[in-house]
This record gives C-alpha cells, sequence and structure tokens, in this order.
C-alpha cells in the first residue's frame, strides 16, 4: 500500500460522507450554520427561550450546559434564560401545560431538542421564514397548514402568498404558491431576520447535540495523533520487512 | 530465552516458566503467533480479517460502558441514549465509536467475504474456515438489528416491527411464532428487553466463540494467500515453509499499520460526519418510537439493503422471505459450487473474473436499491437474478474454463 493508495482512499471516504450528507435538499434554502460562533449561539438561545419555549420544551438540555457551552456565567443564564422559578441545573421545560396545548392547539407542541437531527437545519430555517397569513389564518409553504401560528411575526412582518392556478393531468384546476411577499413590515429588515433565524437554527443544531462543539475540536487534533502513529507503524513496518525476500 | 540480567527479570521469568509449566502458554504462543507461518505475499485485501477482530473489539469495550448508562425500558431507553450523548463523560464519543463500529463492522467483514471469493480462500482444506466465517455473519446481522432496536427512535422501533413480522409469512406458526419473537402482541417493552439480553449477552457470546473457532479452524489448515499457492508444499531443510514468514513479528506489525490507518478513517467518521449523511445515524431515529405513527418510509440499514432489495423483488411474501434467506444461506454451498482446480482469480479465466464482476455490482446495486422506496421492478429483479446466478452457474463455468498454471511459489 503506497502513499498515493491512502491519499486517494481518504478522499473517497470523504467525498462520499459529504455528498451523502449535501444530497437531502429538496428544495429548501441551505442554512449556513455556524455552531462555533458564540455571539451566534447565544442570539439564538435568547430567541429560543423568548419565542419557542412559550409552548416547546428542549426537555433533554439543561440550562447549566449553557453556560459552560455559550461562555456566560451561571448567573447570566439564570438572569436572562431560566425563566420563572426554574434554576440552572433544570432541563429546558416551558411552562404551559402540555393538557392546556392539546386544548388551545389540538396538539401538543413537540419537543425541539433533537429536531434539527431528525428533520435538518435546512428545514428549520426554511420553515421559521416560510410563513404567509390569508383569510384562513397562518400557513407556512415548508408545512401546510401548521398547528403553530407565526408567533415571529413582530419580528419579521407579514408575507402574503403570491399564487397561481394550474390544471392537473384530470383537468381539474388548483391554486399553489409560487412566492411570498412581506406585505407588513416587522420590526426587523428582511436581511435581520433571515440573520436571526440562522441564529436560532445554530443554537437549535448544537441543542441537538451539544456535544459538536467538542466534537470537532477534538476531532482535529485525535486525526492529528493518528496521522504521525500511521507514520510510526508504517516504519516500523517497513524496518521489519526489510528482512523479507 | 535470553539470560535474565537483573533480580527483576529473573523474578518476571520465574513467573512466567511457573505459568508455562501448568499451561504451556509459550506453545499457543508459538502455535499462533510466533511460528504460524502465514504467506509473505498478503496485499491489502487481508487486512480485514484483523481489522474485523479490532472492531469486534471496539463494539464490546464501548458496549460495557454504554450498558453502564443506558436503560433497558420502552419508557426511559430513547432519553437514556440522550443523557448518555448530553451528561455522560465522554458518552457521546463511546456511543458514536459503537454506532459508527457497527457500519464499519460490515464494510470490513464484506470486505473480508470478497477477499475469500476472489482468492478461492473457502477450497480445500478451508471449507470450515469458510463455514464458521458465514455463521459468524449470520449472528452478526442478528447481533446489529437488535442492537439498532436499543435506541428506541421510530427506526428502532419500525423497523423490528417490519422484520420481525417477516416471521409472520411462515406456514402454519406464523402468527404464534411473531409474537414469541415479540413477547407481547405489538412490539413492546418486553421486545425492547430480550432483545436486549440477546445484545449485550447471548448473541456477543456467540459471536466470540465463533470467532475463536474461525481462527482455530484457519491455523490448523493455514492462510491462503492471493496466488492461492500452497505455501507447505515448499519447506526448507527446517521444515518452515520457504514461502511463509511468522505471524508475528511480521503480520502484527503490519496489522498495526493497517489498524493504525483504519483508526483514521473511523476517527474522521466518529469526529466529523457521525451520522453519515443519515446512513449511519438515521434522521428519524432522532424522533422516540411512537407505536401510533407510522413512517413514510422504513428502509433498513444500509448493510442490510442488499437483502432487502431481494425481499422487494418478489411479490409473493413468503417467497420473498424465502430468497431473502437464501440469498445469505447459499454462501454455505460455495466451497462446492466451485469446481475450479486453482483457488486465485488469477489464474482463471475471464469467466470467473467477469461473474465476480458481476456478482459484485450486483450485490451494491441491490444495497441501493433497497435504500430507496420506489426502485424499478424490473432493476431488483434483474440484479437478484444476477447474484444467484453468480452461485448457481458457479458449477458450470468453473468446470469448463481454462485456468492458466499455477505457479509452484508465491508470486511477488
Amino acid at each position: 500500500m503506497s502513499y498515493r493508495h491512502i491519499l486517494i482512499f481518504l478522499v473517497l471516504i470523504a467525498m462520499t460522507g459529504t455528498t451523502l450528507a449535501a444530497g437531502k435538499g429538496g428544495g429548501l434554502d441551505h442554512a449556513d450554520t455556524n455552531v462555533h460562533d458564540r455571539a451566534s449561539l447565544q442570539r439564538g438561545a435568547a430567541l429560543f427561550v423568548n419565542y419557542c419555549m412559550g409552548c416547546h420544551s428542549a426537555q433533554y438540555m439543561r440550562y447549566q450546559r449553557l453556560a459552560e457551552d455559550l461562555n456566560l456565567t451561571e448567573e447570566q443564564v439564570e438572569e436572562f434564560l431560566v425563566m420563572g422559578d426554574r434554576e440552572a441545573a433544570d432541563y429546558m421545560l416551558t411552562a404551559m401545560d402540555a393538557s392546556d396545548a392539546e386544548a388551545w392547539f389540538g396538539v401538543t407542541p413537540p419537543d425541539l431538542t433533537l429536531t434539527a437531527r431528525s428533520r435538518g437545519t435546512d428545514w428549520i430555517y426554511t420553515f421559521l421564514r416560510s410563513y404567509y397569513l390569508t383569510e384562513d389564518g397562518w400557513n407556512n409553504t415548508v408545512l401546510e397548514n401548521p398547528a403553530m401560528p407565526h408567533v415571529l411575526w413582530d419580528l419579521q412582518g407579514i408575507q402574503r402568498p403570491i399564487t397561481e392556478t394550474y390544471t392537473d393531468d384530470e383537468g381539474q384546476s388548483h391554486t399553489r404558491v409560487v412566492s411570498l411577499e412581506l406585505d407588513e413590515e416587522g420590526l426587523m429588515s428582511a436581511r435581520d431576520f433571515d440573520r436571526a433565524m440562522l441564529d436560532l437554527t445554530a443554537f437549535m443544531e448544537y441543542v441537538a447535540e451539544p456535544a459538536v462543539l467538542k466534537r470537532e475540536r477534538l476531532g482535529i487534533w485525535v486525526l492529528l495523533f493518528l496521522g504521525l502513529l500511521t507514520f510510526l507503524a508504517y516504519l516500523l513496518y517497513k524496518e521489519y520487512w526489510k528482512d523479507v525476500k | 530465552m535470553a539470560k535474565p540480567a537483573s533480580s527483576i527479570n529473573k523474578n518476571i521469568h520465574a513467573v512466567g516458566q511457573w505459568i508455562d509449566e501448568r499451561s504451556n502458554i509459550s506453545e499457543f504462543w508459538k502455535k499462533h503467533l510466533s511460528e504460524y507461518y502465514a504467506p509473505k505475499n498478503f496485499n491489502l485485501w487481508y487486512f480485514f480479517g484483523s481489522l474485523s477482530l479490532l472492531v469486534l473489539v471496539n463494539q464490546i469495550v464501548t458496549g460495557i460502558f454504554l450498558t453502564m448508562h443506558y436503560k433497558p425500558d420502552a419508557e426511559l431507553a430513547f432519553a437514556s441514549v440522550e443523557y448518555i450523548m448530553r451528561d455522560v463523560e465522554w458518552g457521546w464519543l463511546i456511543r458514536y465509536m459503537h454506532s459508527t463500529g457497527a457500519s464499519l463492522f460490515f464494510v470490513v467483514v464484506y470486505l473480508h467475504m470478497f477477499r475469500a471469493l476472489m482468492y478461492g480462500s473457502y477450497q480445500k482444506p478451508r471449507e470450515l474456515v469458510w463455514i464458521l466465517g458465514v455463521t459468524i455473519f449470520l449472528v452478526l446481522m442478528a447481533e446489529s438489528f437488535m442492537g439498532y432496536v436499543l435506541p428506541w427512535g421510530q427506526m428502532s422501533y419500525w423497523g423490528a416491527q417490519v422484520i420481525i413480522s417477516l416471521f409472520g409469512a411462515v406456514p402454519w406458526i406464523g402468527e404464534g411464532l411473531v409474537e414469541w419473537i415479540r413477547g407481547d402482541y405489538m412490539v413492546s417493552d418486553a421486545t425492547l428487553n430480550r432483545f436486549f439480553a440477546l445484545h449485550v449477552v447471548a448473541l456477543p457470546m456467540v459471536l466470540l466463540l465463533l470467532v475463536v473457532l474461525h481462527l482455530a479452524a484457519l491455523h490448523e489448515v493455514g492462510s491462503n494467500n492471493p496466488d492461492g499457492v500452497d505455501i507447505k508444499a515448499k519447506k526448507s531443510a527446517e521444515g518452515r515453509p520457504v514461502d511463509g514468514i511468522p505471524f508475528h513479528p511480521y503480520y502484527t506489525v503490519k496489522d498495526i499499520f493497517g489498524a493504525a490507518f483504519f483508526l483514521i478513517i473511523a476517527a474522521f467518521i466518529i469526529f466529523f460526519l457521525p451520522e453519515f449523511g443519515g446512513y449511519f445515524l438515521k434522521p428519524d431515529n432522532f424522533i422516540e418510537a411512537d407505536p401510533l405513527v407510522t413512517p413514510d418510509h422504513i428502509p433498513p440499514v444500509w448493510y442490510f439493503t442488499p437483502f432487502y432489495a431481494i425481499l422487494q423483488a418478489v411479490p409473493d411474501k413468503l417467497l420473498g422471505i424465502v430468497l431473502m434467506g437464501a440469498a445469505v444461506m447459499i454462501l454455505y454451498l460455495v466451497p462446492w459450487l466451485d469446481r475450479s482446480p486453482v483457488r486465485s482469480l488469477r489464474y482463471r479465466s475471464w469467466m470467473s473474473k467477469l461473474a465476480l464482476a458481476i456478482f459484485a455490482v450486483a450485490f451494491i446495486r441491490l444495497g441501493m436499491l433497497g435504500l430507496s422506496q420506489d426502485s424499478s421492478n424490473f432493476e431488483l429483479r434483474l440484479w437478484t437474478f444476477l447474484y444467484f446466478a453468480f452461485f448457481i452457474l458457479m458449477p458450470i463455468w468453473t468446470s469448463f474454463e481454462r485456468t492458466k498454471p499455477v505457479p509452484e511459489r508465491v508470486t511477488k
């Protein structure tokens, strides 16, 4: 086995993995998140606590972990992120009662800890930006007829659908949403809102797997170590095999 | 042994001797390592045996640590995995080593099996080595299936539901059999508990025993090589095969190099692509099992998809299951289906080479088709046909093809 083989092998593995990972688009906008950007995660955490946790929980996540990972002190976490009489060691649970939720929305709002892993970050990022208002109420181009209203409308403003009518194979005519148009300005500009949703998505990506921070930082060193080990093992192998004719 | 220099060395030497007089462990060391003569012409393909062993050890060690924190209870299992991922020190690393190890186990085992097919390593006198190997593969499939159920996500649950229900197609006793496997009228806590017991105790013990037997059987007859030459036929004056070298230190150092290189790949996946694009850890398995919500699409994990595709290729459920089972069981017959006087592909004609190439493509293509929800029936059946044709027609082309003369000594 030559160096060339080894290189080709590694490149192949990396390529397979990344193309597999990238191959799940499906008409969603790409969420170019960076979980290693602490400021982005902090902004995302504020949005999550203020806008999502009214109804949703992150039941496997402790507030305390945020202090460790987001460069915050435990006091800061308790002051800005922990709501009501909960403590930093508690899980991030919504104050809303599950039976109330069922009565109000028809469903219990799903737990959001692992949504970034089950739906993917692109889905979350696109979903959050795809609400529109019709005479029947809020709807969403990513998830049709969502039980959740557009809780971020004061930030984004109100989008209206631009529709077109088309005829299907059986001659039936339908309308579909082709794009969304901002009808009423929100507190944020479109660019700022996208930026904020990217922060929120990054935070949810982090919450889905807090280990990602350590994992990717440590991974480089592990690979460097193993590279060195492989090199030494190769030299040892060559040394021993010198006398095999 | 060299003369002991210091008193410490002397004591160590004495302890060693004491043990050896009572166990003959040095004989064992000689027989299996320092005086086990392996052909000197092993190539890249010969790394995958020792790598399988490495992954097996990894699965056992990481598995033990996971067991310390995992809760085999339908109410707690999913949360306990997240607890491992978050609150257990290095739990995420242990879990990813185990989940990545499971997929890599199949990677190395499939390559190891392909090596045997290329170089005729199953031929006389190594039939028993092959039979034990196929049995290891069978047990490994059961082991990984049951392990996949334990995180108790949606794919764990519904995957178990689909696979177990296959047994329902058995005539007469099908329904009872399914209930007996599940321990309930549906996949439930009872199923999770028994799968846990089988996954962490019963099947690993069977696997270990089979691996020991696989190696013992191999060391009895000696290793094959890329030329398929019998190295024991040419011996030196001291009675050693001239083309053989002691496994230790030559292949131990070579395999250490192979293992280190393999660890680079494994670490790259563990640290940077642990989900491997949804193939090693599926997105739906990050949703807790819910018996009331059936996912739209329940594909098996990638390493089962070739066999799953064969199941899909047949419209009749029972026949499909029989064929899927046959796809694995037919491997047992390979030593007798191959009538060729030579072992290695190197000395066979284009027929053998083409047949093996088609088989490899069929296997990979079936694997891809098994992942997809809407594979064409034509393609499924074509590749299923070619998969079986490889085995069924093997006696024919191997008897008729013109082989090249096998050299007396191994080549470089």
